[in-house]
This record gives C-alpha cells, sequence and structure tokens, in this order.
C-alpha cells in the first residue's frame, strides 16, 4: 500500500511528468511562464483546478455514468463540469480572497482550455492504475483515493516544471540570440534540455 | 488575389496555425514521433474544425453573445465524441496509437480559436474553406515533424524501413521540443526572406529607394 502511494509520487512528479514527459499542458508552459511568481501561482491554480475537477468527475462517472449506459458522453460532461468548476473558483476567489484573484485572476479563465485537466480527468478512468503510473505493480485496481492522489501529484509536477521553466526563461531573455530564434524556439530549446533531464527518471 | 484564394493561403501558410502562431503544441509534441501517428492526428484535427466551422457558421445568428464559448465547446465536444466513435469502430489502431490526445482534440485551441475568430462571423462556405485550410496547414506541420524525427529517431519513412542509422534522442521527449524548436526558428527565418524580398521588388517598381519605404511605413 505504502509502496503504491511512494510510487505514484514519484510516477506523477518526475518520471511521468505531465509537462515534459506527457506533453499536457504546453501553452501555459510557453504562455505565461516568463517570471518564476507567475509560472508558480499559474501551478497552483491549476493545481486546485485538477483536484476539484477530478473529484467531480471520477464519482460522475463511475457511479452515475457507467450504471445508466452514457459513458459515450464523457467529453461532453467532462469539459463542462471543468468549465464551470473555474468559473466558480473564480468568482469564490474574486469575493473571499482578493489579493490572491490579483496575483491569478487572469490565469483562471486559461485553465478551461489547458489539456492537463481533462488529461488528468480522461487518464484516471483507466481500470488499471499501472496504465497510469509506470511501475505499479500490474493489476492494482484504480480506486477513489488514488485517482485523487494521482491529480495531486500530477498538479505538483506541473507546478514544479512551471517554476524551473520560469526560473530558466528570466536569464534567457537578457541572453543574445539569433534573431530567428527569439521567443518560441529558445524556450523549446531549453524545454527540450529539461526534458532530457527528466528523461533520466524514467530510467530508474 | 480572391476572397478564397487569401482565405486558403492564409490558414495553411501566412498564418500556420502551429508555426507561425504556436497553437494546439500539445498534440503536434505528442503525436510526431512519427509520421503516421501525426498525419492521422493531423487529420482528425482537419474533421472536427470542418463539421465544428460548418456548424458554428449554420448556428451564429442564434448563437446570443454572452454565452458563445460555452456554445462553441459543445459544439467541438459532439463533434470530437462522433469522431472518437467513428474512430473506434473502423480505425482502432489509430484511435489506440492516439489514446488521451483524441478526446483532448476538444480543448485544442486551433478549433476554439478559428470559431471564434472566423466562423463565428463568416458565412457557411468561407468557414468551412477557412476549416479545411487550417487543419491542412496543422496536418503539414506535424507530418513534417513526424518524417523529421522518424527519419532521424528510428530511420524510416512512414514505417518503410530506409537505413540502420538512428539517433534515439529524435524519438524521444526531449528530441521533440528540439525539432519543433528548430521548425519554428526556420519557418520564422524563411518568412522574414520572403518578406525583405517582396519589399525590395516593390520598392524597385516604385522607383524608391527601400530605405525610404520603410521609413515611411514606420513613419504611417
Amino acid at each position: 500500500m505504502l509502496t503504491t502511494i511512494l510510487i505514484i509520487v514519484v510516477s506523477a512528479v518526475f518520471s511521468q511528468n505531465f509537462i515534459l514527459v506527457k506533453f499536457l499542458g504546453i501553452c501555459p508552459f510557453l504562455g505565461v511562464s516568463k517570471r518564476i511568481q507567475s509560472s508558480f501561482s499559474m501551478g497552483i491554480a491549476v493545481t486546485l483546478v485538477m483536484l476539484l475537477a477530478t473529484l467531480v468527475t471520477y464519482p460522475l462517472y463511475t457511479y452515475v455514468m457507467v450504471p445508466l449506459g452514457i459513458e459515450y458522453l464523457e467529453i461532453i460532461f467532462f469539459i463542462f463540469i471543468i468549465a464551470a468548476l473555474v468559473q466558480m473558483l473564480e468568482k469564490l476567489i474574486q469575493k473571499f480572497l482578493p489579493a490572491l484573484f490579483r496575483t491569478m485572476g487572469i490565469y483562471l479563465p486559461l485553465i478551461t482550455t489547458n489539456c492537463a485537466i481533462l488529461g488528468v480527468a480522461e487518464l484516471v478512468l483507466a481500470n488499471d492504475l499501472s496504465s497510469v503510473a509506470a511501475g505499479v505493480a500490474e493489476g492494482t485496481a484504480m480506486n477513489f483515493g488514488f485517482a485523487m492522489l494521482y491529480a495531486l501529484c500530477a498538479g505538483m509536477g506541473f507546478t514544479l516544471a512551471m517554476v524551473l521553466m520560469g526560473g530558466v526563461r528570466e536569464r534567457v531573455e537578457y541572453t543574445p540570440c539569433a534573431k530567428c530564434m527569439k521567443g518560441f524556439p529558445i524556450t523549446m530549446m531549453a524545454a527540450s534540455f529539461m526534458a532530457m533531464a527528466f528523461y533520466v527518471f524514467t530510467l530508474i | 488575389m480572391n476572397k478564397y484564394a487569401k482565405i486558403a493561403t492564409d490558414g495553411m501558410i501566412a498564418n500556420n496555425a502551429t508555426f507561425k502562431l504556436v497553437l494546439g503544441t500539445c498534440a503536434t509534441l505528442g503525436l510526431s514521433s512519427s509520421a503516421f501517428s501525426g498525419l492521422g492526428m493531423g487529420l482528425s484535427v482537419t474533421v472536427v474544425l470542418l463539421l465544428s466551422n460548418v456548424v458554428i457558421s449554420l448556428l451564429r445568428k442564434i448563437i446570443p453573445g454572452t454565452v458563445r464559448i460555452p456554445a462553441f465547446i459543445v459544439v467541438i465536444a459532439t463533434m470530437v465524441t462522433l469522431l472518437r466513435m467513428f474512430l473506434e469502430k473502423f480505425l482502432p489502431s489509430l484511435s489506440e496509437s492516439m489514446g488521451v490526445f483524441l478526446p483532448l482534440i476538444v480543448v485544442n485551441c486551433i478549433i476554439l480559436g478559428r470559431a471564434e475568430a472566423f466562423a463565428s462571423k463568416r458565412p457557411v462556405l468561407e468557414s468551412a474553406l477557412d476549416g479545411v485550410a487550417t487543419g491542412l496547414g496543422f496536418t503539414f506541420a506535424i507530418t513534417l515533424m513526424g518524417i523529421i524525427r522518424e527519419l532521424l529517431g528510428s530511420g524510416s519513412f512512414f514505417g518503410v524501413k530506409l537505413w540502420e542509422f538512428s539517433v534515439g534522442f529524435f524519438s524521444n521527449n526531449a528530441g521533440a521540443f528540439f525539432v519543433y524548436g528548430i521548425c519554428i526558428a526556420l519557418f520564422v527565418f524563411i518568412n522574414d526572406r520572403f518578406e525583405k524580398l517582396r519589399r525590395a521588388k516593390r520598392s524597385r517598381a516604385l522607383r524608391v529607394p527601400s530605405d525610404a519605404l520603410d521609413a515611411e511605413k514606420e513613419g504611417a
């Protein structure tokens, strides 16, 4: 049990990192990683929405949609739930935590179309845990607790990659480079080297 | 240049979604490891883009402005659901290779972007053409990356083995970022060159030195 939990944590944060290994949530990774502060806010916001989304979608799928035989509607249901959650979260934060809203308010609407959120909601529907978190003993059944843990760790891995990228880009911005490499291309190069570093974790 | 030709070239080359606007990056990076999966993903996105553009353009007078984004998302999600059912039934191997990226076509920024920027304002025929052109631009980009990565990473072309030489770097994740970065840089470089040539040609035709034209442009 404990080893399973540990493997899920290591797998979701490092060896199956959402951004650098699974290629989910690249848009915010390239778009809002100019400063460490903003990338950290974005990471936290994404983690929060990921947890909330899994909290709603996993029980909905297992206990409502499967018994009713309407699994084929999952994409439509899930995207709606995520959009609604993001709206609600935005209003709640605006009302109760105005200071936080000022720092991460603009990132919240962007999260709706972030593939990482829908990606987590889709991935945790797999029956076998080992297909999601590599390294877990095969045949371990997926349950609600594991799904939530996986969502939390995936969000942490996302935040980690965002913060690292923010640090790299703060330096890269003031470094001279060829005109056609400015902007996205040089960021991609930096991401390539980070992906190489994370590749080592998959060999463990 | 007539209206339709302009829409087509804009979508495919001038405003290429992948290399110029850098949208839909997740799918581009995730499915460019081989030419086949890239082509499959590109064509799937093209189909969804065409259908959603047509439907949204037909409904553009009915959808109220305040709830347009949720309405667009419902249309797109429906199209993706249909596509997923179709692929699972008739092309199971392709749907298997696309994995989680198949449902994730819903949140592909290219599709929502075209719905918002084009299909919600233009007539059906133009929207359909724009959908196909943008989709083919994306297909071209992702297939090109797939070909490069497959050729260097496993020495084959569309699954046909060409030589034994291969660099593993290109077929894993770091290679995806690297190839994408190089492709964008090349696209920007070539685009700049063409722009310069065009400007030089125009200034010759007007018999003005190109510097003067630049200054005039900046002044305006």
